[in-house]
């Protein structure tokens, strides 16, 4: 029974983290006002950046071509989101649409149809000694990847920075009044910019996460949504790190609901399971929980200066 | 006279372009009208699923005329579809952008599961349905070719949509709509939530009957991956037509020639087929920036509160 | 009258100088050379009509906007403030008529907001109870802000620029949202910020206010300053007049244009006893009853948009919340933004034309019908254009309006509303919108307008009424009578 469960926490913390990496980045972008439909177009890039670097390089590098890959395409969001103030949702899902073809077209160019697909070591569980062997949490949450260990940090970090400093503070007042944090005399369109690199980065690393902690190649489409997913966790998490890491279990418990069954000997069709996250972005978006705590100038005002 | 070979390249580029001219109408029409709909991709295989469905239960006892039927249901289960992002930005204020993407997930999750359950042919050993009695297929156009009656609807339709832009007053509701909502609202005093409803609507069933006639024309079975995704391809062919019905006839074809053309270089001379690709992504671009030179938003200065 | 600060104060530096000081939004000419000087430990008051300029001066003053010509000047050393965060270092605050808060965050945050160094809460609380025992605006430093009522949000606007250090503090209409008590003890707050060693500049469109509390009196008129004096040389009635435009001495314009009789006893428009909220203008109105006939022209006074909602409703373009509203089919609607609300910029000339019944329509658009019309429409009322086919952003402000007058007008409604229809125009074109609106209502037309301009009020108007204070009220057709009904503060 404990094997079940416990191996039902691990298919859980293993569909989540990558969700939680995107997920913890938009939170940011979405504290200073903007919604970030480009997201999805970082993860993907930052998965075929993180491939493609892992092939050639060692392990620290495809993490931070990765994470350089989901920025890159971040900034072409936040030269026309903030400089030329062109509208959030039009100009995001143009950027992701281009993403997606455009990693589509890279990969197909350098490996080919004709060549041999992209493979690469993922990367092995790094087990903390002790922690690891509390029963059934233990695996689940301290023998992943090394990389995942970062959103157990970056969570505090997050959290204590967004409510305890002067710029996570203006960070807030931007999404929430940005007219008051610019009448306070703050630089409201460089803090959006930065913003919106911040969740290019950690989209690209989750790419990354994709790539180089998991699936160990690339194949086109893999992001699979998860950018949308991502932004559905931010609105079940209320905006808050610590609640948004939450959402993002709970996201990933669907998934691992499928090897629950299973081991129990449901049958249920297995794309049932494979809908869920989807389904449940659905209703996450509709508000059925928490849309009240939305930042209140979320998607509606682009800052002047 | 024209060599077979040329004139089988020729076809093959037109049923090639047939979808992509259907759910490019789909997105031209949605888009117009200031609705995101990215969801051709889903309401296409909603559309070619119902259409399957009906055709397998229905040709015994209708025989020619189950076409008519099915091509039907599959526009209107692709209306059905998009209902249901339509109603999630109406009552919840779901962006489409997102619900549209989240249903063609759910939508290749379905068809996966229906050609492996209940719709899966009787032998149970391939993913897929039996495939459609000679009596639901469409007929050829160009007899030894495989050009099928599906490309008439298409331009049908197109002139059709023109013509329902340009003439009707929905139309001109479509587009006021899309192009000045408050305008409309205040100076028009247009119902703009039963408009975009409306769009959504004609969207999703014009995805689906792409989706259909795929199945009629082409196919003749229902499977996985049946689309190499015409839905977000008609994006492109959509945005480079400057939305317009007519331009979306002559920019579908120029995208079917394209997927066409790349695959016999391929095939031939082994060049990848990456150039669509690189196409599309680049006439996204372009299309994005001059949108957002055109949507720039001037500051509503105080005028009032001097 | 008011503590007049003796001598001392004209010998040090002013505190700040506006030199010369233009603006132009688009058509609208908002400041024209406007220049005003703040003297050192005294209270200045800038006084001035709805859309005088007011709020546009104080708010390049605080960096929020960057005048065409001119110059800010703090003790004699001229300043370039590209934002408020300049202005706030050069020991400027200002405090807003629309509050610049954040309602989700408390009263502390709010003031750490903007701030740099150490984030410490705790001493921001502190800051929050030493301030409020130094001036008297005492707060809780740890309730949101969106507990808070308006007085208590005032206070905490006020202390924000007090603790970022502002020697010069600008307050923009602050009494507008308080009670008489609460206003007569933040004026005694604010000498004693004065006393204190800070200048103020205080915004307001109460004329006592400004004759019992401030040294200096400012007023601007269609962005121009009239006049500029201190407060000892100024009575109650040469500030009217100098707001309302009127040169001291001279009679009030008689009743020049006879008023045509309404042709019928019947209201075409009428609502009784109807509740109107606030959508736009930020208060409902309760208990509106107005009834408007046949060819009569009723004409609207307000400040600060107060009239927008109930125009919306007497067009149909917006529900009451209660109370009889009855309203004639296809009322015409000439709203203030145009370009927003009115007019398709990329449409055609005659696609916008046909705008007007769209919503209602079915069947085929009959578009020859349409550009007969729209030639018909820019020949009566003189849209200048090459032709029909060009887009509507490609006509000037005042074509575009003669063409949306000419749509709204063009079938003969029954009913017309016009918010504000001559402004930002020039002179041939406003002479041929109020020509039109006259021609109309002498056809039968009902027409209500609103005008922020209290002359072209009483001239076109048959009738007008005022809205205040969440109520609509008669008033004497004359510019006095509705200048002392807007600026007299119902407080008083």
């Amino acid at each position: 029974m404990t094997d079940v469960a416990s191996g039902f926490l691990e298919s859980t913390v293993r569909t989540a983290t990558p969700l939680l990496f995107a997920a913890l980045g938009e939170t940011v972008v979405e504290r200073s006002g903007v919604i970030n439909i480009a997201l999805e177009g970082s993860i993907i890039c930052g998965a075929l950046g993180g491939a493609v670097a892992a092939s050639h390089a060692g392990a620290g590098t495809s993490w931070i071509v990765a994470g350089i890959s989901g920025m890159v395409l971040a900034i072409l969001l936040a030269v026309f989101v903030v400089v030329l103030r062109s509208d959030q949702i039009i100009t995001g899902t143009a950027i992701t649409l281009l993403g997606l073809g455009l990693t589509g077209a890279l990969y197909r160019q350098i490996y080919g149809p004709s060549g041999a697909a992209l493979t690469i070591a993922t990367m092995p569980a790094a087990s903390i000694p002790f922690l690891s062997g509390i029963p059934i949490i233990g695996r689940a949450f301290f023998s992943q990847p090394a990389a995942a260990y970062l959103v157990y940090v970056l969570i505090p970090i997050m959290s204590w920075w967004m409510y305890r400093t002067h710029s996570g503070l203006a960070l807030r007042a931007i999404g929430e009044n940005p007219a008051a944090a610019v009448a306070a005399g703050i630089r409201a369109a460089r803090i959006q910019f930065a913003a919106i690199l911040f969740g290019g980065l950690m989209g690209g690393v989750a790419g990354g996460f994709l790539v180089i902690a998991q699936a160990g190649t690339f194949s086109e489409g893999m992001s699979a949504g998860r950018g949308f997913i991502a932004i559905a966790i931010v609105v079940l998490g209320r905006w808050r790190p610590a609640g948004v890491a939450i959402a993002a279990l709970v996201f990933g418990a669907t998934t691992a609901l499928q090897y629950l069954f299973q081991t129990m000997g449901w049958n249920l069709p297995y794309q049932l399971f494979l809908a869920l996250p989807y389904l449940l972005t659905l209703l996450a978006l509709a508000g059925i929980a928490g849309r009240a705590h939305a930042p209140a100038s979320l998607g509606k005002w682009i800052a002047n200066d | 006279m024209i060599d077979l070979a040329t004139l089988t390249l020729v076809s093959d580029m037109l049923v090639r372009a047939t979808p992509l001219i259907l759910a490019g109408l789909a997105v031209a029409f949605a888009f117009q009208a200031g609705v995101l709909n990215i969801g051709a991709e889903g309401q296409l295989l909603i559309g070619a699923a119902s259409a399957t469905a009906i055709a397998l239960a229905a040709t015994p006892l209708l025989g020619r005329a189950v076409i008519l039927f099915s091509l039907t249901g599959g526009a209107a289960a692709g209306a059905l579809w998009a209902l249901i992002a339509a109603e999630l930005r109406r009552r919840y204020q779901v962006l489409e952008v997102i619900s549209t993407i989240m249903l063609n997930f759910v939508a290749i999750f379905l068809v996966g599961f229906l050609v492996r359950g209940p719709l899966q042919e009787p032998t149970h050993v391939y993913p897929q349905t039996l495939e459609l009695p000679p009596q639901a297929r469409l007929p050829l156009l160009i007899p030894g070719t495989r050009l099928h009656a599906g490309f008439a609807i298409a331009i049908i339709t197109c002139i059709t949509g023109w013509w329902i832009l340009r003439h009707t007053a929905a139309g001109f509701r479509l587009r006021v709509v899309g192009a000045n909502p408050d305008a409309a609202r205040m100076a028009g005093r247009i119902n703009i939530e039963k408009t975009a409803r409306n769009v959504f609507l004609i969207s999703g069933a014009l995805a689906g009957l792409a989706g259909a006639i795929e199945i009629h024309g082409v196919t003749f079975a229902l499977y996985e991956n049946l689309s190499p995704g015409y839905g977000y391809t008609a994006i492109a062919v959509a945005l480079l037509a400057a939305l317009n019905p007519l331009l979306v006839l002559i920019t579908g074809i120029f995208f079917g020639a394209l997927e066409t053309l790349a695959s016999a270089l391929q095939r031939d001379a082994g060049i990848p087929a990456t150039l669509v690709s690189v196409l599309e992504a680049a006439i996204i671009l372009l299309v994005l920036a001059v949108q957002s030179i055109r949507s720039r938003r001037v500051p509503r200065t105080a005028v009032s509160e001097t | 009258m008011s503590d007049f600060s003796p001598d001392f104060a004209l010998e040090s530096a002013p505190a700040l100088e506006l030199r010369n000081i233009s603006k132009r939004f688009g058509d609208l000419h908002a400041l024209t050379n406007v220049s005003l000087t703040l003297r050192a430990g005294t209270v200045h008051a800038l006084l001035g009509e709805n859309g005088a300029g007011k709020t546009t001066l104080m708010r390049i003053a605080f960096g929020m906007i960057s005048p065409d010509a001119g110059q800010v000047v703090i003790a004699n050393n001229p300043v370039k403030l590209r934002s408020p965060s300049d202005a706030i270092k050069a020991g400027i605050g200002m405090v807003h008529q629309h509050f610049m808060l954040v309602p989700a965050m408390s009263v502390a945050e709010n003031l750490e907001l903007g701030s740099t160094g150490r984030f410490d809460i705790a001493r921001a609380a502190q800051r929050v109870t030493t301030l409020g025992e130094e001036t008297g605006l005492k707060l809780d430093p740890y309730s949101k802000v969106s507990s808070l009522g308006v007085a208590a949000q005032q206070r905490l606007e006020i202390l924000r620029a007090l603790a970022r250090n502002a020697r010069i503090v600008i307050l923009d209409e602050p009494t507008a949202v308080l009670a008489p008590v609460e206003s007569r003890y933040l004026l005694t707050v604010m000498r004693k910020l004065v006393s204190q060693g800070r200048s103020v500049v205080l915004i307001t469109h109460k004329l006592r206010d400004a004759l019992q509390y401030a040294d200096d009196i400012s007023v601007l008129r269609h962005g121009r300053l009239v006049l500029h004096e201190t407060a000892n040389h100024v009575t109650e009635d040469s500030l009217a007049r100098a707001m309302l435009g009127q040169q001291p001495g001279e009679p009030p314009p008689s009743d020049s244009n006879p008023v045509p009789a309404p042709s019928s006893d019947i209201p075409v428009i009428q609502l009784r006893n109807a509740t109107i909220s606030g959508a736009l203008s930020g208060r409902s109105l309760h208990n509106v009853s107005l009834e408007v006939r046949r060819g009569e022209i009723v004409g609207i006074a307000a400040l600060n948009n107060a009239a927008a909602d109930l125009l919306r409703v007497l067009a149909h373009r917006a529900d009451a919340q209660d109370g009889i509203v009855t309203l004639p089919p296809n009322v015409g609607f000439v709203p203030e933004d145009r370009q927003r609300d009115a007019l398709v910029s990329d449409f055609r000339l005659f696609e916008n034309i046909a705008l007007r019944d769209s919503g209602a329509r079915s069947g085929q658009m009959p578009w020859p019908a349409i550009r007969t019309r729209t030639e018909s429409i820019v020949k009566q009322f003189d849209v200048r254009t090459t032709s029909s086919d060009v887009n509507a952003s490609a006509l000037s402000g005042g074509n575009q309006q003669k063409l949306v007058l000419g749509r709204e007008l063009d079938d003969d409604p029954a009913a017309l509303v016009a918010e504000n229809p001559t402004r930002g125009l020039d002179v041939l074109a406003t002479e041929n919108i109020k020509r039109q609106l006259r021609a109309a209502a002498a056809r039968g037309c009902a027409i209500v307008f609103y005008s922020s301009d209290l002359e072209e009020l009483v001239e076109l108007a048959s009738r007008t009424i005022v809205v205040r204070d969440g109520a609509v009220v008669p008033v004497d057709r004359s510019e006095e009578a509705i200048g002392f009904a807007l600026l007299q503060s119902t407080t008083a």
